[in-house]
């Protein structure tokens, strides 16, 4: 500030405070369904010249959708309002959602992925030889990323990925005559859907706990392989982004019994080109594209997905696949394929959009992006270390995320890492604290990927900084927060209750407006 | 909940008294003054205080009712809370019952003015609990800020906190500062009052807190109790009823050290019961995972999948606790929580072989036969044999070889990594039990934890 000089009253324009005076937007927007007018038109189509052709009438409607009738701007302004009520990855300096690697999805991007808007799934193969080129290209690329000999990219991620994955494990087994192995062993700072996707495909779940220097603990896993183990599945590094040395071990512990090893590389954002799955023995794993390829996390999760395996794997990958005979792209179901995880070949706007990342970034580039965000983690933590009552458990170096903890300062103040979150929030930032159980008390994850400046990370670690010591002075003004948020507290248990959770709008109104009383 | 929620405070203000002394706890009278002429100075209060203060703050229309002088009256002024008085009816024995009322309150829940309350003393008779439940455990630091003079509370005994909670009765959620000790005072007084209990929270205030019914802190007890008061005993908003699971009440154990052979070095712990207590609640800011019917970290989990690995024909040896007795509950036999069990299924359906059998009778039940110690962990200490469960003997574990070990994922994640314990009292057998161990966490889930000879861990 010194650098402006002495009197800012002078100035024209007054310089801003250190920390940003933020406050949400309240619209009270009504959702759209809500703001429908029998008869309004986004577009007035003329009467057609000639008399309609009467549609057949097995694909005539009886009766019409049931959509919102509006004009072009009030869609428009629907929506801008909705985007101003929300905190996301575009607006805010987003490193406070660690484990979700958000990223910057470059918007050039979006030019190409509207480019294929228009393309049909059912298309036959002979007109859309260039994206499925696109699909050919990033399956090559991500395998050469990962060291696997083929990818699909039919999957969404997330648990959608996952799930192919233990799909695949299941029908390696099977065929082998090994349906016996009924047991995958993951870890407690592996990603949660592993052991979730591995139990709702039928498995007994191992979960290895940490040891005292916060590596999964090896002995453990040494007790729990045998004859009846399918798989590990586990994150490297893991949710505290800490890098396990001694991967190989593992890998090789459960190969030693017949079991495969599946690689989740959702924190892969510090390790591309640097190391790489099939290096260290694994048999399959999985990308999520909406994490390190930077394709939009599509409201929080199922995006597109990439599974890779090795040679003994591929008979079994989720189809269709592109093939390609050197002239010609085509469509193929793998010989034993587990099937198709969601519906046609693929999230092919996201296909376009990772492609479109890794072609400017090249090889080169990748690399860069791995450095730079473990650079940014290593920076944020250093500055995080600083506040007091912050600390990282384990005292290690990480790879590009930390799992932090309040514990101190909770124990001096009573103020919870969940409490500081929120009122974080008055400040335009977002915050995460951990899964469940919470292994580091009064947990908090960040993670900085290559999109953020220096100036944004200092920005962070000052926001927390101030309401730590906010903490300290006056507890109960930070329990008592948001002031700056337009919604105070909402009572999350409905997300937990059939009868009354609403993912769509009909749901919504036979749940909750029709008066019936129907349970859904 | 309706109407306004109504908090009770009882204090036991010796507690925390002996810890700081380095005497391992404050049970009786003479370790009490012991402490006193070492320097130590009653804190108990001032936790308390700073309890009563977090739950005002978060809820400011909470109606705080409490018991005259040390036992919760001056933390109620310290705290600069309104309260209501209550006077307790004469200890322990000589309550009588009010005719047709519940559970012997003999005594007036009403608003007192302050003033009179000055009687103060907690019209004790100062027998001394023979064990000295008054219970005195201890919290941080000796003296300092908010501490208060030894003469003000000394002579509060273990039948003033039971008649202070007995006297209490009434309220919505029942909170008292101290450590193990009381809290068996309180599950006494509990026990009496039967169905007319309320549930109740620690607030940590003793040399000795390893019972799961403490919060973490007074200020972490003064939250949870205020998040109870605005969900109430279903774990929500009153708008949606009948659902319990996030927050609402939950048991928690209650366990003590005897502190004579403690301070002599050994450790001789027991699980005496559970208490209803408020759970803690997901907050909004961890709610990336769901919860489902049969979430980790659920006893009734646990027990599914215990059952589910039950074979005909081979006895299973049910240790205490509250993750065994949901086992018990699961196969619907009437198992008991503080008891080791022996049950069997086969032919005709799960059957209660014997209930809380001695060493000797247990010993007679597996010798010969196929059998199976399931087991659950005591406290937070960790400890999986010698605590609450010394029935399983030396000779009774080398007689049944498996054992099956239950642990919610939160039970573990408090050990911060410490193993589970094993002190039968012979070095050889603790040693054999070493080693890494699966843990059933859930259904179809388990871990694989370690086990160690407590001889060779520091606790």
């Amino acid at each position: 500030m010194s650098s402006h000089g002495e009197s800012f009253a002078d100035l024209p324009v007054a310089p801003k405070p250190p920390l940003r005076r933020f406050h949400q937007a309240r619209w009270d927007e009504p959702i759209i369904f809500e703001l429908s007018h029998p008869g309004r038109r986004g577009v007035a189509v003329p009467a057609p010249d000639a008399p309609p052709v009467e549609l057949p009438e097995g694909v005539r409607r009886e009766n019409p959708p049931a959509l919102p009738e509006m004009s072009q701007l009030h869609v428009l302004r629907h929506y801008l309002r909705l985007s101003q009520e929300n905190l996301g990855v575009d607006l805010n300096i987003d490193v406070g959602q660690g484990t979700c690697t958000m990223k910057y999805s470059p918007k050039v991007n979006d030019t190409f992925a509207n480019a294929v808007a228009e393309l049909h799934p059912l298309q036959h193969e002979d007109t859309v030889q260039g994206v499925l080129e696109i699909y050919w290209r990033l399956e090559r690329m991500l395998a050469e990323i990962s060291g696997m000999s083929r990818v699909s990219l039919q999957p969404g991620s997330g648990s959608a990925a996952i799930y192919a994955n233990i799909a695949m494990i299941r029908a390696y087994h099977a065929a082998r005559g090994e349906g016996h192995r009924d047991q995958v062993i993951t870890t407690m700072f592996s990603h949660p859907s592993n052991a979730a996707c591995a139990k709702t495909a039928g498995y007994e779940v191992i979960t290895l706990m940490p040891d005292a220097d916060g590596y999964p603990d090896i002995e453990a896993l040494r007790a729990a392989v045998g004859p009846r183990t399918a798989a590990l599945m586990i994150t490297n590094p893991e949710d505290t982004g800490i890098f396990n040395p001694r991967i190989r071990e593992f890998v090789e512990l459960v190969h030693g019994v017949g079991g495969l090893a599946c690689y989740d590389q959702a924190n892969a954002n510090g390790i591309l080109g640097i190391t790489r799955a099939r290096d260290a023995g694994f048999d399959l794993c999985h990308f999520n594209l909406h994490k390190t390829f930077s394709t939009p996390h599509a409201c929080g999760g199922p995006a597109a997905g990439a599974c890779g395996v090795a040679p003994e794997l591929e008979p079994f990958l989720p189809g269709p696949v592109v093939s390609f005979d050197g002239e010609r792209y085509g469509l193929e179901t793998p010989e034993r394929s587990v099937g198709k995880i969601r519906p046609f070949l693929g999230v092919t706007p996201n296909i376009v959009r990772a492609y479109a990342w890794i072609m400017a970034l090249g090889a080169e580039g990748l690399r860069e992006v791995a450095e730079t965000a473990v650079l940014n983690n290593n920076y944020l933590m250093h500055q995080i270390l600083q506040i007091p009552g912050a600390s990282a458990p384990w005292d290690k170096r990480r790879v590009e995320q930390v799992r932090y903890s309040w514990r101190e300062l909770a124990e001096e103040t009573g103020v919870h890492s969940e409490e500081i979150g929120v009122r974080a929030a008055d400040f335009g930032v977002h915050y995460w604290t951990s899964h469940h159980p919470y292994l580091v008390p009064e947990p908090f994850t960040l993670e900085p990927t290559e999109s953020y400046s220096r100036e944004d990370l200092d920005e962070y670690a000052a926001i927390l900084a101030h309401v730590a010591e906010e903490a300290r002075r006056d507890p109960e003004f930070v329990k008592g927060a948001p002031y700056n948020q337009t919604i105070h507290k909402i009572d999350p248990t409905a997300l937990d209750d059939p009868k009354r959770w609403a993912p769509t709008w009909r749901a919504y109104v036979r749940k909750h407006l029709s008066g019936s009383g129907s349970e859904g | 909940m309706s109407g306004a929620f109504t908090a009770g405070l009882v204090v036991n203000p010796v507690a925390g008294l002996g810890g700081p002394a380095g005497l391992k706890g404050s049970d009786g009278d003479d370790v009490q003054r012991e402490a006193v002429a070492r320097g130590a100075a009653p804190r108990a209060g001032a936790r308390a205080a700073e309890a009563v203060r977090a739950l005002l703050a978060r809820r400011p229309g909470t109606r705080l009712v409490t018991v005259p002088g040390p036992m919760g009256e001056h933390s109620a002024w310290a705290a600069g809370a309104d309260h209501d008085l209550v006077f307790i009816a004469p200890p322990a024995d000589a309550v009588r019952p009010a005719p047709g009322g519940a559970g012997g309150a003999a005594v007036r829940l009403a608003p007192v003015p302050a003033a009179i309350a000055e009687v103060g003393g907690a019209g004790a008779d100062g027998g001394t609990g023979a064990d000295g439940g008054a219970g005195a455990d201890g919290g941080a630091g000796a003296a300092g800020a908010g501490a208060v003079a030894w003469d003000e509370v000394a002579g509060t005994t273990a039948a003033d906190t039971r008649a202070a909670v007995r006297a209490l009765s009434g309220v919505d959620l029942l909170l008292f500062a101290g450590g193990d000790g009381t809290a068996r005072d309180v599950l006494d007084a509990v026990r009496e009052l039967g169905d007319a209990a309320p549930p109740v929270l620690g607030i940590p205030a003793g040399v000795k807190v390893y019972s799961g019914c403490f919060a973490v802190s007074p200020a972490a007890a003064g939250l949870l109790a205020a998040e109870y008061g605005e969900y109430g005993e279903y774990g929500e908003r009153a708008a949606s009823p009948g659902r319990r699971g996030a927050g609402g009440l939950t048991e928690a154990e209650v366990v003590d050290l005897d502190e004579e052979p403690y301070r002599a070095g050994l450790v001789s712990a027991r699980l005496y019961g559970t208490l209803r207590v408020p759970a803690a609640r997901e907050r909004l800011s961890g709610r990336k995972t769901g919860s489902g019917t049969l979430a980790p970290g659920t006893a009734e989990g646990i027990a599914r999948e215990v059952v589910s690995r039950m074979r005909p024909g081979v006895r299973y040896v049910l240790g205490p606790g509250a993750t065994t007795a949901a086992v018990g509950r699961e196969l619907g036999l009437p198992t008991t929580l503080l008891g080791v069990d022996v049950v069997e299924t086969g032919g005709e359906g799960p059957r209660l072989v014997a209930a809380d059998v001695s060493e000797r009778e247990l010993f007679e039940l597996v010798t010969g036969r196929e059998a199976v110690a399931v087991l659950s962990v005591i406290g937070g200490q960790g400890f999986l044999l010698g605590r609450g469960n010394q029935q399983l003997s030396p000779r009774v574990l080398r007689a049944v070889r498996h054992l099956l070990v239950l642990a919610t994922q939160q039970k573990l994640a408090a050990l911060g990594g410490r193993p589970l314990l094993a002190d039968t009292g012979e070095e050889d057998t603790d040693r054999r039990l070493g080693g890494h161990v699966q843990v059933i966490t859930g259904y179809r889930e388990s871990t694989i934890y370690r086990v160690a000879a407590a001889n060779e861990e520091h606790i």
